[in-house]
């Protein structure tokens, strides 16, 4: 029982963690260089998972993964099935309420690359693309990467969401917090806190590992640093 | 507005009760609680979940003054742990188990009834977690009386009590529900689906106890309340939501 929910929390925070860099590599580019005007309102959005209660985007996922909304129906047409209580739908929710945890420490590491090197880079002829590749990312590195752990850390003590999406199904939705939170509700407190320390522990050492490595070398961790 | 609210805090007389009622009580022990609050001037704070989790914040010492469970079985351990007056226990209703259906479902509950949960297109099926919550098992026992079980194991989806297992329904992400009458009758369900009630004998029992917390300071308005919940006006609204009155002992 154990085992399986940590598996599949595992499973999720992986796939999760890289759905968000694909996600979060160009879209943290775009906000490090785009001179948009409404880009505030793009910023806003993004950071939205961070204020809201996790009640506010289940409710809303669970709705729109609904066969009533227009988005459930089309999914249905091309599926024939719902996202609702499957480990698809938790992958959904969990990358809208973790991206902000991947995107900011992206976008800001990509500011925060010297924009004369990026012109030294245009006047040898350089493309957008190249220079990306060649610079923007290794030098952006660290913030990638601690967008990488903090989108899966937190993908890993997810409680909210999944509760109101997954429909607690061992296997498929049952994920170690959930677990967690049935044990205690039983007054299995021993076994609660096995699996409650294991996770403690998870979360501590990725903690640890990030912030020993940032002391290291000068890392951006978090957008406001 | 905020004066307003100060000057009627400040004017406000009666005693404050705070009640942890099953899930299944949401409409009926509201409407009874508008009434007591009118009658008595007292105020209830209602505070809805499923048994065994209420059971649990109890024992943990959660200052509530009343408790209703769906159950006989966790008022007695309350009371049994000397958490609960046991002088107070009082069985106050039967529950009763339906399945339900969303209006747009083909499936005609009345006509197919547990033979429903068989039918291909429905995928999902949402009881209560019977881990905590009284309805929960009655879903599985009836399950089990049918001999459906492992056929519809692979269709189960766990409310965390069931109230949410209705809402899992009500919203149509599952196609059935195995849920409290008492939902099934509330205005937001009543007009949304179709139910079939699952024979009594199909599970065991839901006799529906409630006990007054033993750290209660309100023990004498909380045993009002619970006096006007057991009275005739009180069943009366317990009835009109499938909610019958226990067997005289």
């Amino acid at each position: 029982m154990i085992l399986q929910a940590l598996a599949l929390t595992l499973r999720l925070a992986i796939l999760v963690s890289v759905i968000l860099m694909a996600i979060g590599l160009p879209l943290g580019y775009w906000l490090a260089s785009s001179r948009w005007r409404g880009k505030f309102l793009v910023e806003a959005i993004v950071s939205l998972p961070i204020v809201l209660p996790p009640t506010v985007l289940g409710f809303y996922v669970l709705v729109a993964i609904g066969p009533l909304s227009p988005f459930g129906r089309w999914y249905h047409s091309i599926t024939g099935g719902s996202l609702a209580f499957t480990f698809r739908g938790l992958v959904l929710g969990s990358v809208l309420y973790s991206l902000p945890f991947a995107v900011q420490p992206i976008a800001a590491a990509f500011a925060s690359v010297d924009h004369k090197l990026l012109e030294a880079s245009a006047t040898l002829g350089a493309s957008r693309w190249r220079a990306f590749w060649r610079i923007v990312l290794p030098l952006g590195f660290p913030g990638v990467l601690t967008g990488f752990v903090l989108s899966f850390a937190h993908t890993l003590g997810e409680f909210g969401v999944v509760l109101m999406i997954g429909g607690n199904i061992p296997g498929a939705t049952q994920t170690v917090s959930i677990l967690i939170y049935d044990q205690v509700q039983s007054l299995n407190y021993a076994l609660a806190n096995r699996i409650a320390l294991l996770l403690l522990l998870v979360c501590f050492a990725l903690l640890a590992l990030l912030y020993g490595l940032r002391r290291r070398s000068k890392w951006v961790l978090w957008g406001w640093q | 507005m905020l004066i307003i609210g100060v000057f009627v805090t400040r004017a406000f007389a009666g005693e404050q009760l705070a009640i942890a009622a099953a899930a299944d009580l949401n409409y009926a022990l509201s409407e009874l609680a508008n009434r007591f609050e009118i009658a008595s001037g007292n105020k209830l704070t209602l505070s809805f979940g499923a048994s065994g989790n209420l059971y649990s914040q109890i024992q943990s010492g959660a200052p509530f003054d009343l408790f209703f469970s769906a159950d006989e079985d966790y008022p007695k351990k309350l009371a049994g742990a000397g958490v609960a007056d046991a002088s107070s226990l009082s069985i106050y209703s039967l529950g009763h188990l339906v399945l339900w259906l969303p209006s747009s479902s083909p499936f005609d509950p009345q006509k197919l009834q547990m033979e429903s949960l068989t039918q291909p297109a429905i995928t999902r099926i949402a009881i209560a977690n019977p881990q905590h919550a009284p309805y929960g098992r009655a879903a599985m026992a009836a399950l089990e009386h049918y001999g459906l079980k492992d056929k519809v194991s692979g269709k189960l989806v766990f409310g965390e009590s069931v109230s949410q297992a209705a809402q899992f329904v009500q919203s149509g992400n599952a196609q059935a529900g195995l849920i409290a009458m008492s939902l099934a009758k509330s205005p937001a369900m009543e007009l949304a689906g179709r139910f079939w009630v699952v024979p009594s004998d199909a599970y065991p029992e839901l006799k529906q106890a409630a006990v007054i917390v033993s750290v209660s300071k309100h023990k004498k308005a909380a045993q009002e309340f619970l006096d006007f919940v057991l009275s005739t006006e009180g069943a009366a609204t317990l009835r009109k939501y499938g909610l019958t009155p226990p067997a005289k002992p």
